[in-house]
């Protein structure tokens, strides 16, 4: 498993996916927080992050599918998977070991972003005057957020064998999961029931963890949605339909 | 370590891929794969190194069963797959040592393998570059190399020289001869020279089913078409030999020499030496022509199509 995730990281860092991807989130990222009038904490006037918070997903959304793309799609075109599945390894340890990369690399991007936090820390009046728990939550459940969007894409990418199906599958899926279920709900005609499907949505656990509070429900939300998938993604391998 | 295959079926849909064959290598044993495109061999091939599961009927390799036990299937079998698939954007080295790393060599051992693996596949100028940059041949060499790094007792080599050069074909062969002394060798071709070149024992199959499986030499021998060559001293005409008591037709091959094509299953040769005596010339030369690879082969292939 760890020589599969070695790989794959390395891979990353050595093309250029790495860099386009945590700079593309970044300079998005740094010019909705600091730089656009309609988005800035400085003309807002409140000191907080949920600029990077509320749209750091919809960004994900784009850029986690771009990282994970290749992840299969790529190894079955070209034939290189079959060369991991004959050696010593099991289904499993390919599917963590590319699971992991991916999730390692956004965690990567997401890291720079303390620099904002720090920033806004000493910018506030007095200075220090942030929701430090409410920040922390809203980490953790961006991190989440983002593994469940990498095993979506992983999936999305177990599914192909053309890289494009697996990025538009993907960023669908994520797209769904993340806000698609509270569309739906809008729909419902009771408030339980409008409740019982926006619990399915990321979106609702999502904000509920960047209030602060972390409630094992929502966590056990997160690590289901993305168990279920990396055992989809398991299963699909496994069938050697290809 | 012995590799034996029983009664293994690999179903696609409803396209029988690899029907009922059965075969067994013994360890030390290099052993020739042969069919047809589309025959089944890759099937089989990537069914006996755990790729693939197959339909019905089992697969051993070194005693292990590839279902139950894939894990110490795969650590024993080394295996070049048809098309040699690369990450191409690897360094020649850095590759083979992730593929010996995958395969469980580590440290220094790795390092004195990639080293051994690159010197004998002649890779010694390549192992700097990445192998986007490489020709065929040499990734072929990449890939050889990588299906040896861990020393595995059973090598499965699909199409080791297929889109080569006439000299990378021999170098590539006499690499497969060195290194396949004390270990049991699969290998599948579709060049009929090599099989004579690197193997005892050849199975054949086709539409999925076994044909033929047996010695090299047995099978060349037992090749009923086979014909006597023969040159006299002086002309005869060649209808007159067709009256020899057993003899099918003749052919002329060009000053005094004759090819004798005998009715099935019978052997001519003491008539031929009759005949000669009464028409009071020399026999100066007569062997039997042995049958060639490519005629067995599509003889056995073509039946049926």
């Amino acid at each position: 498993m760890i020589q599969v995730f070695a790989k794959e990281f390395n891979g990353f860092l050595n093309s250029l996916i790495a860099y386009i991807v945590i700079a593309v989130f970044l300079v998005g990222i740094g010019l909705l927080i600091w730089v656009f009038p309609e988005t800035s904490v400085l003309d807002y006037g409140y000191a907080d992050l949920d600029t990077l918070f509320s749209l750091g997903p919809y960004v994900f959304v784009f850029l986690i599918p771009a990282i994970t793309m290749k992840s299969f799609a790529e190894e079955r075109k070209i034939g290189t998977l079959e060369l991991l599945l004959t050696k010593p390894l099991t289904d499993w340890d390919v599917v963590i070991g590319k699971f992991l990369a991916s999730f390692l690399l956004m965690i990567v991007a997401i890291l720079p972003t303390i620099v904002y936090y720090i920033s806004i820390f000493q910018l506030g009046e007095p200075v220090g005057n942030i929701d430090t728990p409410g920040v922390i939550g809203s980490y953790i459940g961006l991190i989440l957020l983002g593994g469940v969007f990498c095993a979506v894409g992983v999936f999305a990418s177990s599914v192909t064998n053309n890289q494009i199906v697996s990025f538009v599958l993907a960023a669908f899926l994520c797209i769904t999961f993340y806000s698609g279920f509270d569309a739906l709900s809008t729909l419902a005609s009771t408030g339980t029931l409008a409740l019982r499907i926006k619990q399915f949505g990321i979106l609702y656990h999502y904000e509920s963890l960047s209030r602060g509070l972390i409630d094992s429900r929502d966590l056990i939300y997160f690590f289901s949605v993305a168990g279920i998938l990396i055992v989809g993604t398991k299963t699909v391998l496994s069938s050697r339909q290809w | 370590m012995s590799l034996a295959i029983s009664h293994l079926t690999k179903i696609f849909g409803t396209q029988r891929a690899v029907d009922d064959v059965s075969f067994s290598i013994q360890p030390g044993e290099i052993v020739g794969f042969l069919g047809p495109n589309g025959a089944g061999k890759s099937t089989t091939m990537k069914v006996a190194t755990g790729f693939l599961p197959p339909s019905e009927g089992e697969v051993k390799v070194g005693g292990f069963d590839v279902v139950e036990d894939p894990l110490a299937v795969k650590k024993i079998i080394g295996y070049l797959p048809e098309h040699n698939p690369l990450y191409l954007e690897m360094y020649v080295r850095e590759y083979l040592h992730f593929a010996g790393r995958l395969s469980g060599v580590s440290g220094s051992k790795l390092k004195s393998r990639a080293d051994e693996m690159i010197e004998l596949c002649g890779l010694t100028k390549e192992q700097g570059k990445k192998i986007e940059s490489l020709s065929k041949g040499y990734r072929q060499r990449v890939g050889l190399a990588q299906a040896l790094l861990h020393d595995p007792q059973i090598l499965i080599l699909d199409e080791p020289t297929s889109g080569l050069d006439p000299n990378q074909i021999l170098e590539i062969r006499k690499v497969i001869k060195e290194i396949s002394r004390n270990k049991t060798v699969l290998f599948s071709s579709h060049i009929m020279q090599e099989v004579q070149a690197l193997c005892d024992r050849v199975v054949i199959i086709n539409k999925g089913k076994i044909v033929a499986d047996d010695l090299l030499a047995h099978l060349l021998k037992a090749d009923h078409t086979s014909a006597l060559i023969v040159e006299f001293s002086g002309e005869v005409e060649s209808e007159r030999m067709k009256q020899i008591p057993g003899v099918d037709d003749v052919l002329e091959l060009g000053a005094r020499r004759y090819k004798v094509i005998p009715v099935k299953g019978i052997d001519v040769r003491n008539e031929v030496f009759k005949f000669a005596a009464q028409q009071n010339i020399s026999l100066m030369e007569m062997k039997v022509e042995e049958g060639s690879m490519e005629s067995i082969f599509r003889e056995l292939t073509e039946k049926g199509q």
